[in-house]
């Protein structure tokens, strides 16, 4: 008997989705297996549990960058009839938990059709702001130069411009927030643990350093196995940077406006103008990059459902960094005021949009490397260091 | 070179650095590359101090005295000890290959001092070597099974593939494994038992050269019936089922063969030390069959493994689901329960638990079975790799019926690792083995080439 029966099941007999399900029988392989041990922070997580129930599944999909470097190192990936493939069903897992965390629950379908509906949105934003635009201002002010301080304001009070802004933004945080909260819900944590310091600290040098998409120390693997070929973490931090130095663009004209009552548009060698440069080059640069590197994904890899999502949330950031640019470069143009509602409106879209597509990956990735900071420091153990991968020896090990 | 592991890369790469050119056959697609290698997790290597991923020093001397413990005694010590002396620059030599270096995985703190691990795992290590070997210009070829080698009087002449291609080179170095997935050749020495052995790796490592090599006059090492063999879950498939499919809980419960009768003492010695000898002690086993059973006290004491143990709330209930006789079952679990003298557990040392008046006693970790629900595992043999070999010297060089060194012919891996092991495993020197051979062989069979 028994010899030739060879189904391997998970570890829990109900989930709410067959992705859900799918991991739960490559975590349990991955269980008895732990050769992955030291690529990143999933696996160590992984193997404080003994069973995976819907809520574990998603912390660890989202503590996975999608580094690809377990699908290539792994024995037992497809055509090897256990077929494991962790990158690709924590990727089905991960986008699949974003849906379930929206809100309002109402909007959950969002993440059904993203692309459509992201790119949507932002079309519709853009035509209002023009549209809008054309109906306040004659059309002598919106298609002739202006210059000088309050040129933009001109088109759309500054008063206005805010309203509307921190609105957008205030709903934005509100959704997300929510969001956050059903994520930490579902995988079984509690507001103190957010709340420590140290697991903060941790977390945010974990994500802002992208530690965990390098494959443990030997690199990505986007294209195949060999790791020199992925630039993916340069992209993002393009891409992230690029888009922290925009907000830090806005943030600084703000202050000058209600601090200092100037008013933009700013010359070039001021701060908001410098820093908005150089987070739009970044916000080109990194968008592109990373559409590159999907589209030289190794199909086996790809999440196919999640596509849409992705390309239309690096298309929103590339649209932000070239919108940006242009207005900076034409601003002393006729075209400024059409560039300057499109800018806006791609600018309103994207903040309209965050809550419902890969932006909240940001929010749930760092909300689970905090989690993983607390179990880490349960175990005793720091995390591994590149420098550990390399058999040097070392005195202050030799006791 | 012939194979695609890792005594064949390291061969390789070798060689390059010698100056050589080098052509690499390799029996199965790049997927399938190095069976056995890819399945690996470390490597056992001798270093005098700790290092960032090892716990503290493991000399030579105590790495020769664990090799004569288990082997009893069966290893040609200067090849040994020539094997274990190079050991120590492999650490560097390996990640100066590329590969990364990590401390032992969880669950496998015994070894953290003595095997390093490989980041990733054997695939990984085997990825970094094929880069590396390709950026040297390493030439490879996959499904390039050889099928025939033309030696005159010692000397290598040409080899001939699947598909009839013949090539010749300067000097030979075989890499090909043991001959663990060649049913037939095994059951010449195990009978239609072999029928029921699952092969934890490969299925590629048919011993084809190795034989070939052997019937060319290359002298023999070993004992063909010595292998590497575990108990592995039954319900693995018949190859490739890796490191997943192992179970660490024979000392946690009894194990009863097909008439529901013990057969060894579970808990003779620490877990490590014991793993190797329970693939041979089922093998000999009616229909090689058998079944660890344990009680619910005991189920989140070991390494959580692939399948889920059977479950049943009694033990005449658990029979049933096993198809082993129930009353002859309960009879086994009641006399068992009732030799259990008390102690105090403690799985991390040799504890008090044992039986009394019970034959084959359990010696220690001995508590009763008592705890519903019941659990199983079935378990079959699980062939890790051979030993039998073609005999080398210190240079990697085959040595031939006579006695002569080859002109021409080297070996590394598994199809020589009788040189060293003539019984028992140390973990992590299989890859000793591949690599410290491999590396000497590519080096020596430049060198032959060139003159
Ligand atoms: C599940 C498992 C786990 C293991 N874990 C460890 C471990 O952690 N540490 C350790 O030290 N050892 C371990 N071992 C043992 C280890 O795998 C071997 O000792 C080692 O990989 C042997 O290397 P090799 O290069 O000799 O053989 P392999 O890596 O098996 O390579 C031999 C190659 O030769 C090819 N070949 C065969 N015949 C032909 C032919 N006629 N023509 C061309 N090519 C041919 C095969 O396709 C194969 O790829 C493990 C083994 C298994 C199965
Ligand atoms: S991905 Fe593969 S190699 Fe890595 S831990 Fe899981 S089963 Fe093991
Ligand atoms: S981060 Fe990389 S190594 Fe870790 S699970 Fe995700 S893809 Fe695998």
């Amino acid at each position: 008997m028994l010899a030739t029966e060879t189904k391997i099941a998970g570890t829990t007999l109900h989930h709410a989705t067959a992705a859900l399900a799918e991991a739960d029988r490559l975590m349990t392989v991955c269980n008895s297996c732990r050769y992955c041990e030291g690529l990143c922070a999933v696996f160590p997580a992984m193997e404080m549990r003994r069973s995976f129930a819907d809520g574990d599944l998603n912390y660890l999909a989202n503590l996975c960058h999608s580094c690809g470097a377990c699908f290539y190192d792994c024995q037992f990936s497809p055509p090897h009839a256990f077929a494991v493939n962790v990158p690709k069903v924590l990727a089905q897992v991960r986008n699949e938990s974003y849906a379930r965390y929206a809100w309002p629950r109402a909007l959950a379908p969002a993440f059904a059709r993203n692309g459509v509906t992201i790119a949507t949105v932002a079309a519709l934003s853009v035509a209002v702001f023009l549209f809008g635009f054309m109906l306040s201002n004659d059309p002598g002010t919106l298609f002739s130069k202006q210059t000088g301080e309050g040129a933009f304001y001109r088109l759309m009070p500054h008063n206005a411009m805010a309203l509307v802004f921190s609105a957008a933004l205030l709903y934005t945080l509100v959704a997300m927030g929510m969001g956050l909260r059903a994520f930490w819900r579902d995988i079984g944590e509690t507001r103190e643990t957010l709340r420590v310091p140290d697991y903060n600290a941790q977390a945010s040098r974990d994500a802002l350093s992208l530690r965990y998409l390098d494959g443990g120390g030997a690199g990505c693997m986007n294209v195949d196995e060999k790791p020199t070929k992925d630039r993916r973490r340069l992209y993002h931090h393009l891409t992230f940077y690029g888009f922290m130095l925009c907000f830090a663009s806005t943030s600084t004209a703000t202050l000058y406006h209600y601090l200092l009552g100037r008013e933009a548009p700013y010359p070039i060698w001021d701060l908001p103008v410098v820093l908005g440069t150089l987070g739009g080059i970044g916000l080109v640069i990194g968008p592109l990059g990373l559409l590159r590197a999907k589209a030289d994904r190794d199909p086996i890899l790809c999440e196919e459902s999640g596509r849409g999502m992705e390309q239309a949330f690096i298309l929103m950031l590339l649209a932000l960094g070239v919108t940006g640019l242009a207005l900076l470069v034409f601003r002393a143009t006729p075209a400024m005021g059409t560039l300057l509602a499109i800018h806006l409106g791609a600018v309103f879209g994207f903040f309209l949009t965050m809550p419902y597509g890969k932006f909240v990956h940001g929010l749930y990735r760092y909300a689970a490397l905090v989690r993983s900071a607390k179990e880490r420091e349960s175990l005793h153990e720091p995390s591994p260091s590149a420098a550990r991968a390399l058999a040097k020896t070392s005195p202050k090990a030799a006791s | 070179m012939i194979g695609g592991g890792n005594a064949a890369l390291c061969a390789a790469i070798s060689a390059r650095r010698e100056g050589a050119s080098v052509l690499v056959l390799e029996a199965s697609s790049a997927f399938w590359r190095g069976g056995n290698t890819r399945h690996t997790r470390n490597m056992r290597c001798a270093h005098d101090e700790a290092t960032e991923i090892l716990t503290g020093p493991y000399t030579e001397d105590e790495f020769f005295e664990d090799l004569l413990r288990v082997t009893k005694g069966k290893t040609d010590e200067v090849l040994a000890r020539h094997m274990i002396h190079e050991s120590k620059a492999m650490l560097t030599w390996i990640a100066e290959q590329g590969v990364r270096w990590q401390p032992s995985l969880g669950g496998t703190l015994s070894l953290g001092r003595t095997n390093s691990f490989f980041l990733g795992g054997g695939r990984a290590m085997l990825n970094a070597l094929y880069a590396t070997a390709e950026r040297l210009g390493v030439e490879i070829r996959y499904e390039a099974e050889v099928t025939d080698l033309v030696i005159e009087d010692g000397m290598f002449i040409s080899a001939t593939m699947k598909d009839g291609e013949m090539v010749t080179a300067g000097a030979l170095v075989a890499a090909a494994g043991g001959f663990e997935s060649n049913i037939t050749w095994l059951k010449q020495y195990w009978g239609e038992a072999a029928d029921n052995f699952l092969i934890r790796g490969t299925g590629n490592n048919k011993g084809t050269i190795l034989k070939l090599l052997l019937d060319k006059g290359v002298q023999e090492v070993g004992d063909p019936t010595q292998c590497h063999a575990v108990a592995i879950d039954a319900r693995a498939p018949k190859y490739d089922g890796g490191i997943i499919t192992r179970l660490d809980c024979v000392v946690f419960g009894i194990v009863v063969n097909k008439n529901a009768e013990r057969f060894y003492d579970e808990g003779e010695d620490i877990w490590p030390k014991r793993y190797a000898i329970w693939g041979r002690l089922v093998a000999a086993q009616p229909d090689q069959i058998a079944y660890i059973i344990f009680d619910a006290s005991s189920l989140k004491l070991f390494m959580p493994s692939l399948y889920p143990p059977i479950a049943a709330g009694t033990i005449p209930e658990l029979a049933c689901e096993l198809g082993l006789d129930p009353d002859a079952l309960r009879k086994t679990v009641n006399d068992f329960n009732a030799a259990v003298q008390p102690g105090t557990f403690d799985d991390k040392i040799l504890d008090d638990c044992r039986t009394e008046g019970l034959s084959p006693p359990k010696t220690h970790w001995a508590r009763r079975i008592e705890v519903a629900p019941f659990y199983a595992y079935p378990v079959r043999p699980g062939i890790t790799f051979t030993y039998l070999g073609t005999r080398v010297n210190k240079e990697a060089r085959m040595l031939m019926a006579d006695g002569r060194p080859a002109a021409n012919i080297f070996a590394a891996g598994e199809i020589m690792a009788g040189n060293v092991l003539g019984e028992g495993y140390a973990a992590g020197i299989g890859m000793t083995i591949g690599a410290v051979f491999g590396r000497i062989a590519g080096r020596e069979a430049a060198r032959n080439a060139r003159n």
